[in-house]
């Protein structure tokens, strides 16, 4: 039998539970993003507690370890300021071609570093928390990366932190091009499969036998939230779908969202 | 009775939902994320009252949705809803008995995902669902089967440090002293 008390508690609940899902999405985020800075020193410990350990971890490189790897990363460096140097020739070259043609200008991006503090706690969607919010630049959109591509863009952000739907969330779609054919076709939402295996479906392709395993699948910059050319991951296989009218391709992403410590996130300058 | 248990069960609540964020080498070891919010409110319900459980829920389910991608307030019903009956039925359960702990942990950690599911399906959402979804759910039902036992010892542990420890009464009464005159 029901107490009084039950019934007042169970009343209030409901209640407030459909007042909060009811709220406009606005509200809703700012309320998110509150309740969100009530864990702010959780995430202080977590981050002071994991750097005290990669400093102890840095105890354990020898002197002549350090030499070596400093010795490569010079030598990469070089290497990488060749390379820029070309690129940054071709992209003036770029500039003033479209200028000569009358076309706009296409958008310059810059990378900021951002920290993964936090990942997903349900099996249902695919998202990570950022250490870096509006006070850094965030913006809704941004799309977020590693130097071994794409991994997904700012979902919602708050003052200090962001958070990133990953390639295979249902609010990341991403437009991509098979480099090898220039075959366009989508990445939305994956299947549930363990945390991060890695592989997504790249649907809506023009059924082509010239798609293989093997190509590389980069980012194609149509719908304008990420730019075209970011690495996205490679084909594993492909198969007949709507009755052979288009082609699905499962694709190993370039980039392991299982591990990720470190991330860009691009941002466009004004 | 202290307040001290009860408090220590919401800051432990505080800790644990934001540990869900946390332990990436474990989530990819299980190959899902782990949640002991199941097992706790299965502990809140056979323990505290109704109004321990409600804050419980609430706390937990705002808490766990703002760290999430989920719309706020969606975990709270299903959280809710389990400490709900546990909590009506709190008296005929042999809270007790490591076995009935494993039990509602397993119970709990199954039916609180799903019945979070079945919300955001309600909500118009679109989860990311799938066969793979009905392994990691089971295998949260395991692990809040394991934990259960667990957190019901400690928390049993930190209740008998903190409560008023039952008075003794020596064997001595004064109506039955024998007064020793001069013979």
């Amino acid at each position: 039998m029901l107490k009084r008390l039950h019934y007042w508690v169970l009343g209030f609940v409901l209640a407030l539970t459909l007042v909060l899902l009811n709220l406009p999405p606005t509200a809703a985020g700012r309320l998110k993003t509150a309740i969100a800075s009530l864990f702010i020193p959780l995430f202080g410990l977590a981050g002071s507690a994991q750097s005290f350990v990669d400093r102890a971890s840095y105890a354990a490189f020898t002197r002549s370890t350090l030499i070596r790897e400093l010795e490569r990363i010079g030598g990469e460096n070089q290497q990488l300021r060749i390379i820029q140097a070309q690129g940054q020739a071709a992209l003036e070259e770029n500039v003033r071609l479209r200028a000569l043609l009358g076309w706009q200008p296409s958008p310059r991006w810059k990378l900021r570093a951002a920290h993964v503090v936090g990942r997903e706690p349900t099996t249902w969607w695919r998202n990570i928390t950022l250490d870096y919010g509006l006070l850094d630049g965030a913006q809704i959109g941004q799309p977020v990366l590693t130097s071994a591509g794409l991994v997904g863009r700012i979902r919602a952000a708050g003052p200090m932190h962001c958070s990133v739907a990953l390639i295979g969330d249902p609010e990341c779609g991403v437009s991509v091009v098979i480099s090898e054919t220039r075959d366009q076709g989508i990445i939305q939402e994956a299947h549930s499969a363990p945390v991060g295996d890695g592989l997504i479906t790249l649907k809506t392709l023009q059924h082509s036998p010239a798609i293989l395993a093997g190509q590389t699948v980069t980012t194609s910059g149509l719908g304008g939230v990420f730019p075209a050319g970011i690495p996205v991951g490679h084909i594993v296989d492909t198969r007949a779908a709507d009755g052979g009218l288009y082609t699905e391709a499962r694709v190993r992403l370039s980039a392991n969202l299982n591990r990720l410590e470190e991330v860009w996130v691009l941002t466009q300058n004004p | 009775m202290t307040r001290v248990p009860t408090i220590a069960l919401f800051f432990f609540t505080w800790l644990a939902v934001f540990g869900q964020t946390q332990f990436p080498v474990l989530t990819n070891l299980l190959a899902t994320p782990v949640t002991v919010l199941p097992a706790l409110m299965v502990y809140a319900a056979l323990t505290h009252g109704i109004v321990t459980v409600a804050v419980l829920a609430f706390g937990a389910g705002v808490g766990a949705d703002s760290l999430s991608a989920n719309p706020l307030g969606i975990s709270i019903l299903p959280l809710f809803a389990v400490g709900f009956v546990l909590q009506l039925r709190q008296h005929l359960i042999l809270r007790d008995q490591i076995y009935a702990q494993l039990w509602l942990g397993l119970a709990a950690g199954i039916t609180i995902p799903g019945l979070t599911l079945g919300m955001l399906y309600l909500d118009s959402q679109q989860p990311i669902t799938g066969p793979f979804l009905l392994g990691q759910v089971f295998l949260t039902g395991i692990l809040n089967a394991l934990l259960c036992p667990a957190l019901f010892a400690f928390f049993d542990a930190l209740r008998r440090t903190f409560d008023y420890q039952p008075m003794t009464e020596g064997s001595f009464r004064p109506d039955r002293e024998i007064k020793r005159g001069r013979i």
